[in-house]
């Protein structure tokens, strides 16, 4: 690892049309430390995600990696948007899709190199996916659709990772190996980024957490983000919550 | 039936047509697939419609008419991109509004100028192979070469694109350019198929033999290569028919076509309605 060093926010706005999404975010995504973005519905999360790595415009702000902005070293990013943004009855394979994530690193007019080719076999390995590489990806269920999208972002080598809501609508055999390839990531000082609307037990995964309400209400460590007064500043006191402050 | 196939290969004007239908057949099945993952089908029914006041001017000014297709192509897609971002209006209304507008003007300029010109309008709809020159051979070669050449260097950005535009942005592939080149490709395929489809029915040479094989296999690259088998079978199959029965060329080739679909629709392995009841 050449040195990961931490991704800074700085007063990054984002505004549809002339309704304000996102306001004013400053905040530092530490590396080896997995990060949850939390918050709820509408509050911006992925909005924030898709602003950090400019696939949708920001009216203001700026988000630096190495002091560089992020935008300008996007092959250091692997990025899985949500499943239902995708057209699962593409004619691709799970192979295929996993090959996806080895398309920049190639580079233009080449073909896929054996090394990229073991990459693969190893990330499907590690996804428990490696028996279904040549299954069409309409055939897999929810989970195994994550897995293979897990299994894309691995091969990329990436020094940031950002995981659009991961955890919906999976099996529970899913969530654990994503969550514990996420906390081999972290371990291996990447930085890595989720959104996740779930407040229940599997918050105790993350040990940062961004709270979002269209601003920032909270960042930092998870005792100190869960808190009565932000998850109420959050939520305005709409939800109960199951598990708050447990460590 | 050895000499039935061979006689008609003895006049030159079906040699050329026998190519243009290989080389219509082979690129509007590999685009073809492109518009149908991207569920793009119906902007290539606009763009077609589209290129025929680029026809009609370019015979008026005794242009390359290819050339003139092409401009207008590219005229109307992009005022549909203006008026579908610049208004509420979604895509499909903008695309119907462009292509009806300019298929109005085309039909309108070439019946102003047929009489004195000795054209025929209905070869502009639908088609004349077998009146195909060897300057249209040429240009038509031209385009396949590009075309061909485009997707087989661009083949893996294009399938991360077409599957997942936002991942594909995110690992900072330039998607702009990968959409203009892929509407470059659609706008070139349809210009060089008009000489053997016309512009009403070459929709049917870039949908139906991707449609065709995207019931048959599971992957991109065997879509564009069972598709371009499909398609090359259907146009010489429809030239044949056409010729043998005195049938319109480019109406033949689409009914063959159609019938392949039709077939794998009913009978293929793993998506036909009667052989997966």
């Amino acid at each position: 690892m050449n040195g990961v060093g931490s991704l800074e926010i700085h007063n990054l706005g984002v505004a549809y049309l002339r309704l304000e999404a996102l306001t004013g975010i400053n905040l530092q995504v530490q590396p080896g430390r997995l990060t949850g973005i939390i918050g709820p519905n509408g509050a911006g999360k992925t909005t924030l995600l898709k602003a950090m790595l400019g696939l949708i415009g920001a009216r203001e702000g700026l988000v630096l990696y190495h002091e560089k902005p992020l935008q300008k070293q996007l092959e250091l990013v692997a990025y899985v948007p949500q499943r239902s943004q995708i057209d699962w009855t593409y004619p691709a394979t799970v192979w295929d899709v996993v090959m996806m994530g080895r398309v920049r690193k190639t580079g233009w007019f080449r073909s896929f190199s054996p090394t990229s080719r073991r990459l693969v076999q190893e990330a499907l390995g590690r996804v428990g996916m490696d028996s279904y590489k040549d299954r069409p990806i309409g055939q897999l269920s929810g989970g195994q659709q994550q897995r293979v999208f897990l299994a894309r972002s691995l091969v990329q080598e990436a020094d940031i990772f950002c995981f659009d809501e991961p955890f919906g609508g999976i099996d529970w055999k899913t969530e654990k190996i994503i969550f514990d390839i996420l906390h081999e990531l972290a371990a291996a000082g990447k930085i890595v980024l989720v959104v996740n609307h779930d407040l229940g037990e599997s918050i105790t995964n993350f040990e940062d957490l961004i709270l979002l309400n269209r601003e920032l209400i909270a960042a930092g460590k998870r005792e100190n983000v869960l808190t009565d007064d932000h998850l109420y500043r959050a939520y305005r006191g709409k939800v109960v919550f199951l598990t708050t402050n447990k460590n | 039936m050895f000499a039935t196939i061979i006689e008609p290969l003895q006049y030159s004007f079906m040699q050329r047509a026998m190519m243009m239908a290989i080389m219509v057949g082979v690129i509007c099945a590999v685009v073809g697939s492109y518009l149908m993952v991207q569920r793009l089908a119906l902007l290539g029914d606009a763009i077609s419609h589209s290129l025929l006041p680029g026809l009609a001017i370019a015979f008026i000014l005794g242009a390359n008419i290819f050339v003139g297709a092409f401009i207008a192509g590219v005229i109307s897609t992009i005022l549909i991109k203006i008026i579908h971002t610049k208004s509420n209006l979604k895509e499909d209304a903008a695309m119907g509004i462009i292509f009806s507008a300019f298929f109005a003007l085309g039909i309108t300029l070439i019946t102003v100028v047929q009489k004195e010109n000795k054209i025929d309008l209905n070869h502009f709809l639908f088609g004349n192979i077998l009146g195909v020159t060897w300057g249209d051979l040429r240009d038509t070669v031209i385009i396949a070469a590009i075309v061909i050449l485009v997707v087989v260097l661009l083949y893996k950005e294009l399938l991360f694109y077409t599957f997942d535009k936002l991942g594909a942005q995110a690992v900072g592939l330039p998607v702009n350019l990968l959409d203009l080149g892929l509407m470059m490709l659609i706008g070139l395929t349809i210009v060089a198929s008009l000489k053997a489809v016309g512009v009403v029915l070459v929709l049917s040479l870039l949908i139906t033999p991707a449609a065709t094989a995207y019931l048959l296999v599971t992957r991109l690259h065997q879509m564009m290569f069972l598709g371009v088998g499909v398609g090359v079978f259907s146009s010489i199959s429809g030239i044949y028919l056409s010729y043998f029965y005195n049938l319109p060329s480019g109406p033949a080739i689409v009914l063959v076509t159609s019938a392949l679909f039709f077939l794998t629709f009913l009978f293929s392995p793993t998506q036909g309605i009667l052989t997966n009841t």
